[in-house]
């Protein structure tokens, strides 16, 4: 099960929200795979984050690790914000269970597009009003199109006919089953 | 603080009778009850009148028809390989449903790789196979019928009936998983028309570890196991002998209090469904509405993600199950819930409750007063939320 840290992140989630004036937003994940993030970041004149806000539709992992980042990137500059990855955010939680490092371990993703869009608009390529976004549109990843492509007996995956390989766990089945004979 | 469990699905407390029973064997009896002296006869009465329990339960011509397994998914499997193996000159064809238990799905992806052909029928919105639609997929070649009696995702309880007559005149093996039925539900292979039928104790408040296969007279299958002579030869392997008489007790209990157990589970089911529209809003509930098992609700509430839910209310004290993909495992959305036309969002949103003997309304309006303050908690951090 979860760490402490993680039960104490999603009990008490830190900066939930969305700001107002927020001069950077990134949204990642889909809920069709189960987890969204959108982060909003506040970001002055001295390229620091000032503020930083998020909401999330996930499992307690997503939502620890979206308050978790929004920790690790308060105060911060962009230079070393863009540093941040989901590793340091996992590792700030004090590990997250295995299944769900793929999954639910967005938050450094968000917030590197946040950055980016930041930074596009700054330099005039993006002009949305970041308070009028529509919610988002499902869409499907093509990472969780397992069902026509992968799927073998030693994950949860239907193999198409004859196929060898998984996809999904990366499994050399032919192998496998050879070595398990 | 007492948890309250209203997750009996996944975990049903023992009876203390059963309980009881177990201590009596564990400190009475250890015999092999295949052994010809008066220690071995000992269990192999032990395990005779659990057996005669069993077959009571769900009237059974001869309770000989009764297999004892190390559970549902044994049975399950059991059921679905030995008749393939058996029956693998007559024909390779099986026909299930879309929504069937994993030890289903998996078993018959398991025979895919032999060789076998599997049609699986889908359902409608509520989960129920058209019998139609099973009299059309037979061909020639098909062994087998394996459809569930309930579902263990949104409760429907399927017209095995009518599917069994079907089979009958069509002279193929039907096979029914009633693991979440048997014991809840009143069962009768006889009345039903089934060959095999597959249960387990832990669903009526009997150790888990412990079940059983139906198999008729006369049906034809291989054991799943091979070895000794043990169930009349069809499953190989000494009995559980604990276990088993566990179940026997939990069987006696089962048929005994039936009718007082469906009255108050079901008063439990339609207090929370005629209530809940007080306590949140935007939200489906899965399943048929006039025959599904008595003792669970499954509700897809918009907006959120189920495995959330599950651990803000066991920080209050109550046991639920999730359907969502994140809280699977295998990260999967339910198959189920596809199957009746949710969406991956709302199907991430779905749990499950089952409600328990020993549950009490007054417990249903505090879970509703817990589930309303959690559902807001998360609604508000969820990017996908725009109401008040």
């Amino acid at each position: 099960m979860y760490s402490k840290t993680v039960m104490d992140h999603f009990r008490n989630p830190r900066n939930v929200g969305t700001i107002d004036n927020a001069n950077g937003i990134g949204e990642v994940g889909n809920p069709l795979c189960g987890d969204m993030m959108t982060l909003y970041i506040k970001v002055n004149d001295d390229n620091l984050i000032e503020d930083v806000k998020f909401q999330t539709f996930g499992c307690g992992s997503a939502i620890a690790v979206s308050s978790m980042l929004t920790e690790l990137a308060k105060g911060k500059t962009l230079d070393e914000a863009k540093k941040i990855t989901n590793k340091d955010v996992a590792k700030a939680l004090e590990g997250l269970p295995k299944n769900k490092l793929h999954c639910s371990n967005l938050g450094a993703d968000a917030l590197q597009k946040a950055i980016k869009d930041y930074e596009e608009k700054k330099s005039g390529k993006v002009k949305t009003d970041s308070r009028n976004i529509e919610p988002p549109i499902a869409e499907s990843h093509d990472e969780h199109k397992h069902d026509d492509q992968c799927h073998c007996s030693y994950c949860d995956s239907d193999l198409p006919d004859g196929a060898t390989f998984c996809k999904a766990c990366h499994s050399d089945i032919l192998a496998k089953l050879e070595n398990n004979a | 603080m007492e948890m309250i469990n209203f997750d009996h699905i996944s975990a049903s407390p023992l009876l203390p009778e059963v309980k009881q029973a177990m201590i009596d064997i564990i400190n009475g009896e250890y015999g092999n009850p295949s052994s010809q002296h008066k220690i071995g006869e000992k269990a192999f009465v032990a395990i005779d009148n659990a057996r005669t329990s069993l077959a009571e339960l769900i009237n059974c011509r001869d309770s000989k028809e009764i297999v004892f397994t190390s559970g549902g998914t044994e049975s399950i499997n059991h059921a679905i390989k030995g008749v393939a193996f058996a029956n693998a000159e007559k024909g390779k064809h099986i026909v299930t449903s879309n929504i069937e238990h994993n030890a289903v799905v998996r078993s018959l992806r398991r025979l895919k790789t032999m060789g076998y052909e599997v049609t699986s029928l889908s359902v409608d919105e509520s989960g129920k196979v058209n019998p139609e639609d099973v009299v059309k997929a037979i061909t020639n070649e098909t062994i087998l019928v394996s459809i569930m009696h309930s579902n263990n995702e949104i409760g429907t309880i399927q017209n095995i009936k009518e599917i069994a007559q079907i089979t009958k005149e069509k002279k193929i093996i039907f096979h029914t998983d009633a693991v979440d039925s048997v014991g809840i539900v009143p069962i009768d292979v006889q009345e039903l028309g089934v060959d095999l039928l597959s249960f387990a104790s832990n669903t009526f408040y009997g150790p888990t570890g412990v079940g059983g296969l139906y198999i008729r007279k006369a049906c034809r299958i291989f054991p799943l196991l091979d070895g000794g002579m043990q169930e009349n030869n069809k499953r190989a392997g000494a009995e559980n002998l604990i276990g088993i008489v566990g179940m026997g007790v939990a069987a006696e209990i089962a048929k005994r209090d039936m009718d007082k157990r469906l009255v108050h589970l079901k008063s439990l089911k339609n207090k929370f469904i005629n209530d809940i529209p007080k306590y949140i809003d935007e939200y489906y509930i899965n399943g048929n509405v006039e025959n599904s098992l008595p003792n669970l609700v499954s509700i897809s509430i918009k907006y959120i993600e189920g495995e959330s839910v599950v651990l803000m209310l066991d920080d209050e004290n109550f046991a639920v199950s999730t359907r969502s993909a994140c809280a699977s495992g295998s990260l999967r959305t339910s198959h189920v819930l596809l199957s009746i036309g949710r969406d991956s969002a709302d199907a991430q949103g779905t749990l499950v409750i089952t409600f328990g003997i020993n549950n009490t309304e007054a417990q249903v309006t505090k879970f509703l007063e817990s589930l309303k303050i959690v559902v807001k908690s998360l609604r508000d951090i969820s990017p996908l939320y725009k109401g008040k």
